[in-house]
């Protein structure tokens, strides 16, 4: 499989990466490249073969259903870039 | 002073305890080594002083009380994944821009309890991603090694370049780093210093950002077994914060340094011996062979057949996990904030300001893999080739193989800004071709190194082991570090 220019911008706007018509192009030609490179993996059968899901076979972590942490909002808010009383402030969403 | 900082962790926790040195002159004495040498190799990215001597301060008074910490006035790097409380932690991007945590990792804190000093923070590749530390926001680290009668820059390997960099240029007496692909055994291969990763899960990711969750994990370079045992006992533990941190307790690591490997079985996989491998690759790993056999080991050979699969699954799943790990980074929370037209705007124009290159393209990969369509054909068939390449190692370990040999790297350290690998990601990428596999299958790993090529640079060989058996690793890796040596730049710097 390989993209062409359209799907790369696509791929950008997904991921929400503003790329330039320049970087859109360079970028056709590496991700194409590496998709070549990944494309070996059609050849090895893989008929009945569960997918991996954990590296090693273990029960899943549970702990009780009790409040353990909190009351850190100064905290949570310290390294954002612009903020107003423990609010996130971002450009308006909804007209 | 100098002379202070040739010492291992080892070497100075005994003149610490008999109180022939303090903590506070040891770490002076790093602290002036990295005023004279960081500009030049680029190691530390922000260089912590007034914390380390605050912090060797303290261990100098519990020496003196008794009551010393496992790793006391024990100066360290930290490589800048790690989230450091009110110390910049930034995985080297642009788009952590300004970014200092508010917690501590596991994985420090673990260190700090045991009595470690932070010297500061390490240079290493953008969010983990690259094999020569050149896609660092802080620029390049350039490898305390140079080629004989040369002074062309060389990197130091990566993504932990500036750990293994610091450790080998002896700007710290030990680094923490982490590897996703090979991250700590290619640096280490590349410095003539020693890495390990452990077992997946042996090491909490608790605080360290995150690259590709299934495949992350942290681990010690250092400048010897001995040293990388000490590191690895004091920062592996069982934390209730990481769901994937394993339920077992951690042993005597060091306990493991000068036992015999008398009558283990070493497993040597055909498949890790390359086309265009250097003949040197080829006899470095003839001379591992030798040195097992000669401490009594019986070598076998054996196949992993889906070797060759490991790096394009990793090729998939890792950028999968890094689109995904990489969205939390909008402008809104943390870090670097472009202003918009509009919230998208806003996030668009964030993104392709923070990150670099390298980043965007394995978002871009990852963002396309698990689009929709695409899910089944790309990460669903290479978690599926993952399963095939871990049991490979699973029929060669039921086999009664105890530890596989194989070379570190394809190759020793390459040039700053290498042409040939700079137009091709994938061939930069095929640095990692002997490491990913471990990676792939959540195994142990360690790379110690065995030797110099014509140009007098380190090659690295490297043991995997069966999961949860680093003690195994420490041991063969011994062996084999006591046959060859260890290596130690020549000061240019």
């Amino acid at each position: 499989m390989s993209v062409d220019l359209a799907t790369v911008k696509r791929v950008a706007r997904l991921a929400r990466i503003a790329v330039s018509e320049d970087e859109a192009t360079r970028m056709v030609g590496e991700i194409n490249g590496i998709l070549g490179f990944v494309e070996q993996l059609s050849e090895v059968n893989v008929d009945g073969v569960e997918p991996m899901t954990s590296v090693t076979p273990m029960e899943m972590k549970k702990r009780m259903d009790v409040v353990s942490d909190g009351s850190k909002a100064d905290d949570i808010v310290a390294n954002a870039p612009n903020t107003d009383r423990n609010f996130f402030l971002v450009p308006k969403v909804v007209e | 002073m100098t002379e202070l900082t040739s010492l291992t962790i080892a070497e100075a926790r005994t003149k610490l305890a008999g109180k022939e040195i303090t903590a506070v002159e040891l770490t002076d004495a790093y602290i002036a080594a990295i005023d004279s040498a960081n500009e030049a190799i680029n190691a530390y990215i922000a260089v912590t002083p007034d914390k380390a001597r605050e912090m060797a301060k303290a261990s100098d008074a519990r020496i003196a009380a008794g009551k010393a910490g496992a790793l006391e006035g024990i100066p360290l790097g930290i490589k800048d994944l790690f989230g450091t409380e009110g110390v910049h932690t930034q995985a080297c991007s642009h788009i952590l821009d300004g970014f200092a945590p508010r917690y501590e990792s596991t994985v420090t804190q673990n260190l700090w309890n045991d009595g470690a000093v932070m010297l500061g923070k390490l240079n290493m590749d953008e969010f983990a991603m690259g094999s020569s530390n050149e896609t660092s926001y802080y620029g390049a680290v350039k490898n305390p090694w140079r080629a004989k009668g040369s002074n062309l820059d060389l990197v130091p390997g990566g993504s932990s370049g500036g750990s293994a960099a610091a450790v080998a240029a002896h700007l710290c007496a030990g680094a923490t780093a982490t590897d996703t692909g090979g991250s700590i055994r290619q640096p280490a291969a590349f410095t003539g210093t020693v890495g390990i990763k452990p077992t997946y899960g042996r090491c909490s990711r608790w605080g360290v950002v995150a690259f590709a969750s299934s495949l992350d994990q942290a681990g010690p370079i250092a400048r010897d077994v001995r040293d990388a045992a000490i590191l690895l006992e004091s920062m592996a533990s069982v934390d209730a914060k990481d769901t994937t941190s394993v339920d077992l307790p951690v042993p005597n690591y060091e306990a493991s340094i000068g036992q015999s490997i008398k009558g283990m079985k070493i497993g040597i996989p055909r498949e890790y011996r390359v086309e265009g491998m250097p003949e040197e690759i080829e006899s470095l790993w003839q001379q591992g062979i030798a040195w097992l056999k000669d401490a009594g080991a019986e070598i076998v050979d054996i196949t992993l057949p889906h070797t060759k699969y490991a790096l394009p699954a990793y090729y998939i799943v890792a950028p999968a996990e890094a689109s995904s790990n990489l969205a939390r980074y909008d402008g809104v929370r943390y870090g670097l904030r472009v202003d918009g037209k509009d919230i998208v705007d806003m996030y668009e124009k964030t993104r392709a300001a923070g990150f670099g290159q390298e980043v965007k393209r394995r978002i871009m990969i990852g963002t396309y893999v698990l689009s929709a369509g695409y899910y089944d054909a790309y990460y669903l068939r290479a978690q599926k080739v993952r399963t095939l390449i871990k049991r490979d190692f699973e029929l060669a370990f039921h086999a009664g193989v105890d530890a596989i040999l194989t070379p570190a790297t394809p190759s020793s350290a390459f040039g700053i800004a290498d042409e040939d690998l700079a137009s091709d990601p994938v061939k930069m990428y095929l640095n990692d071709i002997f490491t990913v596999t471990v990676n792939m299958a959540g195994l142990p790993g360690i790379a110690v190194p065995g030797g110099v090529d014509h140009k007098g640079l380190p090659l690295g060989l490297q043991l995997i082991g069966k999961p949860f058996e680093e003690e195994t690793l420490f041991k063969t890796a011994h062996v084999i570090e006591q046959a060859a040596g260890r290596f130690t730049p020549t000061k240019w710097w």
